[in-house]
Order: structure tokens, then C-alpha cells, then sequence
């Protein structure tokens, strides 16, 4: 017979208040884990969108959102000819829309970018895509909603183009994204000369610092920030991964709230054996022990079911065709452990004050109470 | 005999002083002395019980136990894991533990290692008669094995001094002749000193001595 023995017989007893305790701490911790799991998934793709092969992302300093960056192409021209640049490709990020499609994302680069080189030439071929042109190629997914095909002509915005390809790529934004030269998406974007980013690519054996600094010393009103750095320090992302914690700890807060009611339905349901285990001798510390140990084992059970149910509804997720590739849900062991930090700060807190009640009764009262 | 436990002078209210239950008590019991306290409900025989045990502080005056006032919250626990075992009109057992693990919970207060709890509770089960209803959920036990049990469970740290407030007061006339006999023979053949807080006057006279109370004050103090 051990302290632990008698916290798992008192659970045991009410296996529905113990059970409702858990739900509402496993709907918590299912909650938050796929909130943060949706939203760094879509942070994650964004990003790759950004890194493709390069190692630098270059953009206008202070500004909010990318969409509002203006860096001079003739800046990645610059930067080519430093002798640690290996390649410095300029991409507009642009929204267009088309006949009962008001949101499409747009991608204007050079033929020489990566991505397409890169992607599944599903129909057509790279050679048709020009810098001169006035050809686009369609994500495969994009190409699918829009019932586009190589040959036809498209309406984006103001203009059709006409279709040189249709490209796989895993990544959902450039799957369900329009590629436009960069010298066209500038104009129909009225963004003469200008790009959002710059991606650089590093010549092997030289360190991205070297960039940075150049960019620093000859380029102050722009930021060079290594990929990394970028994702740290982008508003957006930083927008979107508080959102994620915060919906996801109000929802933790209401699975705190249901231990909490079952813990004080325990300690005034047995209120009278709570007496005798004092009578018996048990210290208030025993009895606060056992009183946290319940609300701590309650919560580990809550916390286990949370991770098996969100670890399921983010492999569910995965499986819904229109969110291929614009999220990756998954689990990483930050979000694992905080959902483990969360669940005992919770048990703790929401033992407080049944805990606080239990060692405040007199014996002598309880024994008497009806 | 030498004294085992001293009442002097004590005084106990409830409700802000507004309800006053014990009146200057003064009470003397002896090493292994089997001592009946009768009197009316009401009459402070379960308040005079708790504040012997250390279940509350008097207000006034001083109870000792063999000699020495346990002042202070480590002393009356102390008091309450080796010091006293306490039985109840009710039982008081946990439903959903077996008997026997009712009967350990004394020594989970006392961390009293599991084996020798376990040979304690076996031992104790045998001379009460309920060794073989030891692994019984508490449902499945009559009302006199569930008052043995909380009997076991009140000796299982082996305290000098056993406190019984209306012990048989919850039982069939056959199950109460039988507890208070078991407690009687118990605690004379341990030589522990009782002390039976009862109003019926049959069961007291079989006792070493029977002290009256009325009104919150000892009144009659007679072998």
C-alpha cells in the first residue's frame, strides 16, 4: 500500500469524473498540438517557397510583409558578381486573379530559377518558359482548378497569357501558383525593375557572413538574413506562430478548468475519508500530495490521449486533397514537450485549490460533515 | 498504575466561543485502564475524545499523554500516527481499497515498510476474526467486519492509547456485544488504556471505570 496506490484507487472509483477530467485535458493538448502543427506546417512551406537552393534571402528592410518588398533586380546583378555569390535570383511575389478564381499566388523569376529546373515537367518543357516571353507555367494543382492546359490561353488579372507548361512540385503555394517571367510579372504587377526578394546561393567554401557584410556596408536599407535568421525574424511568421500558442493555451486553459472541477468534486465527494487518512496520520503534505498526484496523473492521461488525437487528426489532415502541400502538419519534439510542460503546470494549478481545501479541513469538522 | 493520560482544566468552544462543549475538564486515566465515558449527545464525550487525540486543541488547559503535552502540528501528528488509534461509530473505510488496504493506511502516514505493515494487518485480522475477509472490497463486508476492520487499522501502529467514540453505535445488537467484547479483550490483553465514549449504560459497566459527563463537565467519577 503506497501513496500511489490510493491516488489511482481514487481515480478509479470515479471512472467518469476522471474520464471527463482527461477529455477535456487530451481536447486541450489535441487542440494546441494541431493549431501549432497547422500553422508551422504552413510556416514551413512558406519558407521553403523562400529558400529554394539558396542560402540568403535578401528584402527591404522594415517592411511588414514580403509583398510590399521592393528590392532593384539590377541588386541580385550586384550581388552575382561578388566572388562568394554562386547565383542571385530575383522573384516577385504577386496575388492575381482569374475568372471565378479571385486568389492565385504568383511567382515572377527568371527561366534560370531553380524551381521550375527543379520541378516535374507534368506537360511542356522548360525551354518554352523565356525571360522575354510572355509564356507562364501553371502548378499542376493550379492547372487542375483553372481547366488550363499548354496552348490555350489564360485571363490573369488584366491579360491572358498563354501556357507553356503545367509543373508537380511538392510545395502546395507553387502547385496551386502561376509562374510568370519576371520581366512580364513586373509589368502587369506595375513593378518595373523591382523584385520582393533576392535568393543568393553561396559559392561553395565561402560563409554567408560575407554577403551580409557587403550587403551592410553597400546596401543599408535592405536585410540579408540567412534563411534561418529570416524565419526567426519575419513578422509574419512570428504573427502566426503566437497565434498558434496562444488558440492553442486558451484551449489548454479550458482543459485546466475541467481538472480543476474534477479535482474539487473529488476532495468535497470524500471529504469525510479525507478526515481519516488525517486521523490516520497522514501529513498535510501527504494529503496535498496525494491530491496533486491525482490531478498529475489525470493530466497525464488527458496528455497521452491529446497526442495520440492530434497526432491522428494531423495525419487526417495530410490526407485532404485541397490541403496537399500548403501545410505539413507535424509534430516536432518542441511542441511534444510543451504540451508535456503545459500538462503538469496545469495539473499543478488546477489541484491548487482543491488541494488548499483538502489540508485546510479540521478532521474533527469532516468527520462530522453530512 | 501510573497515569497514562491527564485532563487538566480543559476547556473547548465552537463557533467563536459561542458554543461552549467542554467545561474545565479534568480527567486522570492509567497505563492500560479500560475507561467508559457516558453521558447524554451532546455532553462532550466525542469533543473531550478529539482533544485528548490531538484532532483539536483545547482552548484552555492541558492534556498529557504519559507525561507530556503535545504542543504544536508535528507534535499532535506525532501524537495521531504512534500516540492514539482512533474507531469511530462509523467505519470510516475507504470504498474501493479492499480491507486490507484499509488497514495499511496508517502505515502510508507512517512509511512503516509494506511487509511489516502486512504481517501487522494479518497478525491483527486474526485476533479480530477477519483474516479471511482481508482481500474483500469494503462493500462486500457485513457491518461488524467493517467495524473490526477500522479497529485493525486503529492498532496497526501499535498506539498505547485506544479512543472509541460510540463504537457499536452503528450496529445490530448481536455485532455490538461482539465489537465492544473484541475491543475489551484487545486492549486488555495488549494493555492498552481505552477509553469508550458510549451512552449505553450495559456495555459501560463491563469497563474498568465509568465517568459521567453532563453539560461539558466530568459529574461522576466512580469504579
Amino acid at each position: 500500500m503506497s501513496l500511489w496506490r490510493l491516488i489511482f484507487t481514487n481515480l478509479r472509483r470515479h471512472r467518469v469524473r476522471t474520464a471527463i477530467g482527461a477529455t477535456g485535458i487530451a481536447l486541450g493538448v489535441a487542440t494546441m498540438l494541431s493549431v501549432v502543427g497547422v500553422l508551422s506546417g504552413a510556416v514551413r512551406m512558406f519558407e521553403r517557397i523562400l529558400r529554394s537552393d539558396s542560402e540568403v534571402v535578401v528584402f527591404e528592410r522594415n517592411v511588414s510583409d514580403l509583398f510590399f518588398s521592393n528590392v532593384p533586380v539590377s541588386l541580385a546583378d550586384e550581388l552575382e558578381k561578388q566572388a562568394s555569390v554562386k547565383d542571385a535570383q530575383p522573384v516577385l511575389f504577386a496575388i492575381v486573379a482569374a475568372p471565378e478564381r479571385p486568389v492565385i499566388t504568383c511567382f515572377g523569376i527568371r527561366a534560370s530559377d531553380g524551381r521550375l529546373k527543379k520541378a516535374t515537367w507534368v506537360k511542356g518543357s522548360i525551354d518554352d518558359f523565356r525571360d522575354d516571353g510572355e509564356a507562364i507555367v501553371l502548378g499542376e494543382r493550379a492547372a487542375e482548378f483553372l481547366k488550363a492546359e499548354p496552348g490555350q490561353k489564360l485571363e490573369l488579372g488584366q491579360q491572358a497569357y498563354p501556357v507553356a507548361g503545367i509543373v508537380r512540385t511538392e510545395n502546395g503555394f507553387e502547385d496551386g501558383g502561376v509562374f510568370m517571367p519576371l520581366l512580364c510579372a513586373q509589368k502587369a504587377f506595375h513593378k518595373e525593375g523591382v523584385a520582393s526578394i533576392v535568393s543568393v546561393a553561396m559559392n561553395a567554401g565561402h560563409e554567408t557572413s560575407e554577403v551580409k557584410e557587403w550587403m551592410k556596408a553597400n546596401h543599408p536599407k535592405f536585410s540579408a538574413l540567412e534563411n534561418e535568421e529570416f524565419s526567426k525574424s519575419y513578422s509574419q511568421f512570428k504573427i502566426l506562430k503566437t497565434t498558434a500558442w496562444v488558440v492553442g493555451g486558451c484551449a489548454f486553459l479550458l482543459g485546466g478548468l475541467s481538472v480543476t472541477n474534477t479535482m474539487i468534486l473529488s476532495v468535497f465527494s470524500r471529504i469525510r475519508e479525507l478526515a481519516i487518512v488525517r486521523v490516520s496520520g497522514f501529513s498535510k503534505g501527504q494529503v496535498a500530495r496525494m491530491i496533486f498526484g491525482e490531478s498529475l496523473v489525470v493530466s497525464f492521461i488527458g496528455m497521452i490521449a491529446g497526442l495520440v488525437l492530434s497526432a491522428a487528426g494531423l495525419r487526417l489532415l495530410k490526407l485532404v486533397p485541397q490541403l496537399q502541400g500548403y501545410i505539413d502538419p507535424s509534430l516536432g519534439l518542441t511542441e511534444v514537450l510543451g504540451a508535456l510542460l503545459l500538462a503538469v503546470v496545469t495539473a499543478l494549478l488546477g489541484a491548487l485549490y482543491p488541494a488548499w481545501y483538502a489540508v485546510r479541513l479540521k478532521p474533527a469538522d469532516a468527520l462530522r460533515y453530512e | 498504575m501510573s497515569e497514562m493520560i491527564s485532563v487538566e482544566d480543559v476547556w473547548k468552544s465552537f463557533d467563536r466561543g459561542r458554543i461552549e462543549v467542554l467545561k474545565g475538564v479534568n480527567l486522570s486515566i492509567a497505563h492500560g485502564e479500560v475507561l467508559a465515558l457516558c453521558g447524554t449527545s451532546g455532553c462532550g464525550k466525542s469533543t473531550l475524545l478529539h482533544v485528548i487525540g490531538g484532532l483539536e486543541p483545547p482552548d484552555r488547559g492541558v492534556v498529557r499523554i504519559d507525561g507530556k503535552a503535545p504542543s504544536g502540528e508535528a507534535e499532535r501528528l506525532e501524537l495521531l500516527r504512534r500516540g492514539v488509534g482512533f474507531v469511530f461509530q462509523l467505519h470510516h473505510l475507504v470504498a474501493g481499497l479492499t480491507l486490507e488496504e484499509n488497514c495499511l493506511v496508517p502505515a502510508v502516514a507512517t512509511g512503516l515498510s509494506r511487509s511489516a505493515a502486512r504481517a501487522r494487518v494479518r497478525e491483527l485480522a486474526e485476533a479480530t476474526g477477519i483474516a479471511g475477509r482481508l482481500d474483500r472490497r469494503v462493500r462486500e463486508l457485513s457491518g461488524g467486519e467493517r467495524q473490526r476492520g477500522s479497529l485493525v487499522r486503529a492498532l496497526l501502529n501499535d498506539p498505547p492509547i485506544l479512543l472509541a467514540d460510540e463504537p457499536t453505535g452503528a450496529l445490530d445488537e448481536t455485532n455490538r456485544e461482539r465489537v465492544f467484547e473484541l475491543l475489551l479483550d484487545l486492549a486488555r490483553s495488549k494493555g492498552k488504556t481505552l477509553v469508550i465514549a458510549t451512552h449505553d449504560l450495559d456495555l459501560a459497566r463491563r469497563c474498568d471505570r465509568v465517568v459521567r459527563m453532563r453539560d461539558g463537565k466530568v459529574v461522576e467519577d466512580g469504579v
